[in-house]
């Protein structure tokens, strides 16, 4: 053990030192840490932004521009809000943009949440053939850029369809047309049966 | 160093060679990294766990005397009727999993030239770096009348525990058409707001269960967090401001200092005279004892920091968070001290590693909850600034619910308090 210890300090002394003191010098400014920001967001998110519910979601494994979106919609407060509009006001673009990259990376744990099996069968074939083109892999998937909802907090899902339903958080277009068509042929219940299989998933 | 593996011995390697870059001394293997945590409550708890999260090769120890520690926050439910007392526990089994070595012992003395702690079985600690957070005491000469032994029929309920269950029972237990008294304690306390959570949650329990009684705030301040909410919210559910209001604030202005309480008679005297079937004394209150045996305290009891680490002013490699800090404009809150510890978690971690201190941010939030399904909050993010060497607010950011929220948007306030409950409990413990 100790020969190996003073092999390592040769190796670090040795060049990479200088490698290793930029950290320290970016640091100097004034932008903090990705997980020194992220960290404050742990209370109400979870740590590393899973939440245990039983409301607020998860924003672990969001995707980058998704969450850069989110955030800049809460700033300029076009996005309904009890309390991020308040939150996100308090961070710069360059912040922002740092927290994206933290949670992105992290996994989205996902618990598990009271729901009706016959409403989450319905629901897996409503979400088949209105929501998935979107939102793929049964909503488990980032890649859309339009929010995790397999697993996501059953409240929290609920509010958001109604902030989308009453036209208090604006939808995308096309996920609006599909939408439309969900309201009409199958009503409020169609809503429900979604909202039961997304938080049915593990 | 036997107790160090491979991989932790790779980290302390780096970190110690780092150190030398940069101009420290050498660390000497086999210490350099024990860190003392006084306190297991929600800032002790959750710098312990960040700690661990971010090197495993730091010896944490964590001294608390209860193996269940009961949050305040949210307690008022228990209060309301609204909340079953045992989902208030946590143990320290989850921090044990993380390898923190926790203690059931008191802390009775912090010796910063020999950097120990000493324990109240005897047992003395050394340290690399100690943090202190070990919340609120009481001043029990500022009330006449009011001391630890009489606390114990005239309850604070401002440690949660047997306390909030005796208050919980004395309201269940009173007369109808009884008196309720709550003393509100002067500037600075733990959490700004939760008298009046507390008046509101107690008012739900009586307006559906003794609706000819009343609750008297009897201030010492004249006026109060969340204030203009708290009055409407009232209005809304209380009759505030109507003959009949089932809550009556007396502000320190218009007679409401309490100067003395006769507990065989149950009064407290302020202006007049005021009798309660229940009296709630919530005292003046001070940094937890150990802080002043640490002489870690200024003249008004509190104990100032460095605001971008939370080291002491008073003395070096002490680290003071949660609310025996002076950390204003960051509120003695459950929020904040967990938003605290994690900032001096890292900046401890940096130091031990021969680091210098990252730069800091800070979050605060606080839900107060007026019905089951009325609820408001306050938020606010901080920054440290260097120039001023003190937190401040960022501007633009935060501030309080709405008036105009509707009530949907007050009902999930409700919910999303309940969820950072879960969160900020999970975040800490676990
Ligand atoms: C009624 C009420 C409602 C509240 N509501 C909210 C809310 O909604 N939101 C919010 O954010 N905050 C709220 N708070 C405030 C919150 O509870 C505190 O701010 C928070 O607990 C502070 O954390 P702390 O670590 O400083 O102290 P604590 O959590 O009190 O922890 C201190 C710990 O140190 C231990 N200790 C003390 N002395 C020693 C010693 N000598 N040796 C070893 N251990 C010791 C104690 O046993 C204790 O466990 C509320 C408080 C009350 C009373
Ligand atoms: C006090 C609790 C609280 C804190 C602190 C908080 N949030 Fe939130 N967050 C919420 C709530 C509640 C919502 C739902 C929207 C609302 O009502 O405000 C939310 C929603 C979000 C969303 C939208 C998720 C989605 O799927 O669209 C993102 C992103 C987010 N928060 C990021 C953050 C970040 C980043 C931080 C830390 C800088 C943070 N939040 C701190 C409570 C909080
Ligand atoms: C044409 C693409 C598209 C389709 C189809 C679509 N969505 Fe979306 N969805 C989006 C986008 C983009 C967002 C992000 C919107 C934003 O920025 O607020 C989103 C957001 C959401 C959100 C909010 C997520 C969050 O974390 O806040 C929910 C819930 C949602 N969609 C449900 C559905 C459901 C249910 C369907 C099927 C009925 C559906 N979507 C169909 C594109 C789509």
């Amino acid at each position: 053990m100790k020969n190996r210890h003073l092999w390592l300090y040769f190796l670090f002394m040795s060049g990479s030192v200088l490698i290793g003191t930029v950290p320290i010098l970016l640091q100097a400014a004034e932008t903090p840490t990705a997980s020194m920001l992220a960290n404050s967001c742990a209370g109400c998110h979870g740590t590393n932004g899973s939440s245990v519910g039983p409301a607020s979601p998860t924003i672990a494994g969001i995707s980058n521009d998704y969450f850069i979106e989110t955030m800049q919609a809460y700033k300029k407060g076009t996005r309904p809000a009890t309390i991020m509009t308040r939150i996100a006001k308090g961070y710069t673009d360059e912040e922002i943009k740092l927290m994206a990259g933290f949670f992105s990376k992290q996994k989205f744990i996902r618990y598990e949440q009271n729901f009706d099996p016959a409403k989450a069968r319905a629901g897996k074939k409503l979400h088949k053939k209105y929501c998935d083109k979107c939102h793929e892999d049964a909503g488990r998937s980032a890649e859309d850029d339009a929010g995790i909802l397999a697993g996501q907090w059953a409240p929290y899902l609920r509010y958001s369809m109604d902030d989308f339903n009453s036209g208090n958080r604006e939808m995308e277009k096309k996920m609006k047309k599909k939408m439309d068509i969900l309201k009409k042929k199958e009503g409020d219940e169609g809503v429900e049966q979604l909202i039961h299989f997304y938080s049915s998933q593990k | 160093m036997s107790h160090i593996d491979r991989r932790s011995f790779l980290t302390l390697a780096g970190g110690t060679v780092f150190a030398t870059a940069l101009g420290y001394p050498m660390i000497s293997f086999g210490t350099g990294k024990r860190v003392v945590i006084i306190g297991g409550g929600i800032g002790g708890a959750t710098a312990a766990k960040y700690i661990r999260m971010a090197d495993p090769s730091i010896e944490v120890t964590l001294v608390e005397p209860k193996k269940t520690y009961h949050t305040c926050f949210l307690s008022n439910e228990i209060l309301g009727g609204n909340r079953d007392f045992k989902t208030i526990a946590f143990g320290y089994e989850g921090l044990k999993k993380r390898g923190v070595n926790v203690m059931h012992e008191i802390a009775i003395d912090i010796d910063a030239t020999a950097k120990t702690v000493t324990l109240k079985g005897g047992k003395k600690l050394g340290y690399d770096a100690c943090i202190v957070s070990p919340g609120i005491s009481f001043k029990w000469d500022a009330i006449e009348g009011y001391d630890a032994n009489v606390a114990k029929t005239l309850p604070h309920a401002w440690h949660a525990g047997p306390q909030t269950v005796l208050l919980r029972d004395q309201v269940r237990a009173m007369p109808d058409g009884g008196n309720v008294i709550i003393v509100a304690p002067p500037n600075p306390f733990r959490c700004p707001p939760g008298p009046y959570e507390r008046a509101s949650q107690i008012a739900w329990y009586l307006k559906n269960n003794k609706p000819k009684s009343k609750i008297f705030i009897l201030d010492n301040k004249k006026k109060f967090s969340k204030q203009k909410l708290f009055q409407a919210g009232w209005q809304r559910h209380y009759g505030f401001n109507t003959d009949h209001s089932m809550i009556e604030w007396i502000s320190g202005d218009a007679g409401g200092k309490v100067t003395r309480v006769d507990a065989k008679a149950m009064i407290a005297e302020a202006g007049v005279d005021f009798k309660g079937s229940v009296i709630n004394v919530i005292p003046p209150q001070q940094a937890g004892r150990i802080a002043f045996a640490g002489d870690l305290v200024d003249k008004k009891g509190w104990c100032p920091v460095k605001q971008n680490t939370f080291e002491s002013t008073r003395h070096s490699d002490i680290y003071v968070v949660g609310d025996a800090s002076v950390a204003a404009p960051l509120p003695k809150s459950g929020y904040a001290a967990n938003s605290e510890a994690k900032v001096c978690a890292a900046a401890v971690v940096a130091k031990l590693n021969g680091q210098s201190a990252p730069v800091p941010s800070y979050v605060n939030t606080c839900y107060s909850l007026i019905t089951p399904n009325d609820g408001m909050s306050v938020a606010m993010v901080y920054r440290f600034d260097k120039q001023k060497g003190k937190v401040i607010k960022v501007k633009g950011s935060g501030g309080l619910t709405s008036d105009k929220a509707s009530a949907e948007m007050r009902k999930r306030e409700v919910s999303y308090a309940h969820s950072w409950f879960m969160n900020i409990t999970r975040d800490t413990f676990f």
